[in-house]
């Protein structure tokens, strides 16, 4: 993997990952499964919120 | 891939996908909104029937009524009706719905029956079909225009699914040169809501499409149970073919039935049951929809197809596997299988959805001016937009 791919996919990739864990562990259990998906679909929106908030950069 | 004429490929389809859908989406997603909430509004509002706690101010009775005097006692107020389906309530199985229609067939004309199932006594008549939810639902569904309604939205979410793939696409030539979730705050509204539709087109990115494409088959429900039905269905009841519905007069008890059913399935839980002639059994069936006791199981179906006159199962077929991929495509479109987090984590999904949805417009509306004004007087074209922004991949509309 290039440095430029994993520059602009590491990120994308990994909560893409962690999404789909979430949306999945959910179906097959209603007790570690669930608790999973809150926390793979949590941070996600957790990370969104965080960057789309922050004022910095130029 | 990232030539500037995949790009440029790549962002007509990005462009016109989305133009063609967005507006579609945001009503979705609006009306999906409150939607994802129903059951909770439901109970919130009083519009769901709740059992009392001792039937008729006497002592419970240990067991259920039989199903036949549950059926007989929600068909009461309304004898010149068939009854095409009854259910127990999904919380509480000693809380019946029965549904009543003019005719076995498919209709809208239909009135829902609560009856307590502890002594046969009408509760209540909810209805389904009025107030602000039902105008939520059926705009979400299908825009009050039935099946022709439902595939049209379905066309409108492969938009946006093929939206969805060629913006990610885009996203690498967008953000070679940008660490992730940079916002560029300080150069103008244009540029920092593109970095905003970026950051959160990608991270919604997974949801967005597991939601989009699970609602697309849901809109082919209809159409998936019809094929099923006449590929696999009338192959196993051949030995049937050609006989009439089977009058109420000569059909067996509905409770040995039911009894048959269970012991077909011992351990499975009763979804719904489909009475003969409707949608969902034949003419001479009584078709008793069970479901697993896993949570992965729970949300698949098998029917059991009980003969209407004799009580005797015909026939338990497994679903084929793509009625199966619509009963598990039905939790991950409506968030209702991880208890509330993930209704509240649907809900912020959703709306940030919506913003990715309206700043896309907002980029496409502000990019359409400047190509305007450029056209008008070309110096005055800003650095980095219209022509300029294909080869730099900076603009996506």
């Amino acid at each position: 993997m290039s440095t430029s791919f994993r520059r602009v996919w590491a990120w994308p990739l990994a909560l893409a990952i962690l999404s789909a864990s979430g949306l999945f562990s959910a179906l097959v259990s209603d007790t570690w499964g669930d608790v999973w998906s809150w926390l793979a679909l949590g941070l996600p929106v957790l990370v969104m919120t965080r960057y789309s908030l922050r004022r910095s950069q130029a | 891939m990232n030539s500037t004429r995949s790009v440029r490929v790549w962002m007509w389809l990005h462009k016109w996908s989305s133009l063609v859908c967005t507006l579609f989406m945001l009503l979705l997603c609006l009306t999906g909104l409150p939607l994802i909430f129903s059951h909770e509004i439901a109970h919130l509002t009083g519009k769901a029937v709740e059992l009392p706690s001792s039937p008729g101010g006497q002592a419970a009775p240990a067991g259920l009524a039989t199903l036949d005097s549950i059926v007989v006692a929600g068909r009461a107020r309304y004898p010149e009706r068939v009854v095409q389906y009854a259910s127990p309530d999904d919380e509480d199985p000693r809380l019946w719905y029965v549904t009543l229609t003019p005719t076995p067939a498919p209709t809208d004309d239909y009135r829902s029956i609560a009856v307590d199932g502890r002594d046969a006594r009408v509760l209540a008549e909810p209805r389904f079909d009025e107030g602000f939810m039902y105008w939520m639902l059926r705009l979400h569904v299908d825009l009050f225009a039935g099946l022709p309604g439902k595939l049209f939205l379905g066309l409108m979410g492969l938009l946006l699914v093929t939206a969805i793939v060629s913006g990610v696409v885009l996203y690498a030539p967008f953000m070679r040169k940008l660490d992730f979730g940079t916002v560029r705050q300080a150069r103008g509204p244009r540029t920092r809501w593109l970095d905003l539709h970026n950051l959160l087109g990608i991270v919604t990115l997974t949801w967005a499409l597991v939601v989009g494409a699970t609602g697309v088959i849901n809109t082919w429900a209809d159409l998936l149970i019809k094929y099923w039905q006449y590929d696999q269905l009338s192959g196993l009841l051949a030995p049937y073919q050609g006989q009439p519905l089977v009058p109420e007069a000569e059909r067996a008890p509905l409770q040995r039935s039911l009894e048959a059913a269970q012991g077909h399935l011992p351990g499975q839980k009763l979804l719904f049951i489909a009475f003969p002639g409707t949608a969902f059994s034949s003419p001479h069936h009584v078709s008793f929809f069970m479901q697993g006791d896993t949570p992965l199981t729970s949300k698949l179906l098998r029917p059991v197809l009980v003969d209407a006159r004799t009580a005797q199962v015909t026939v338990a077929p497994e679903l084929p596997w793509y009625l199966q991929a619509l009963l598990l495509s039905q939790p991950l479109h409506f968030g209702d299988y991880g208890g509330m987090p993930m209704k509240i984590l649907w809900t912020l999904l959703d709306l940030a959805t919506i913003l990715v949805l309206g700043s896309g417009l907002y980029l496409w509306v502000k990019k359409r001016r400047q190509v305007v004004a450029a056209v008008r007087a070309p110096s005055a074209m800003p650095p980095g937009t219209a022509g300029a922004s294909a080869s730099s991949g900076r603009s996506p509309a």
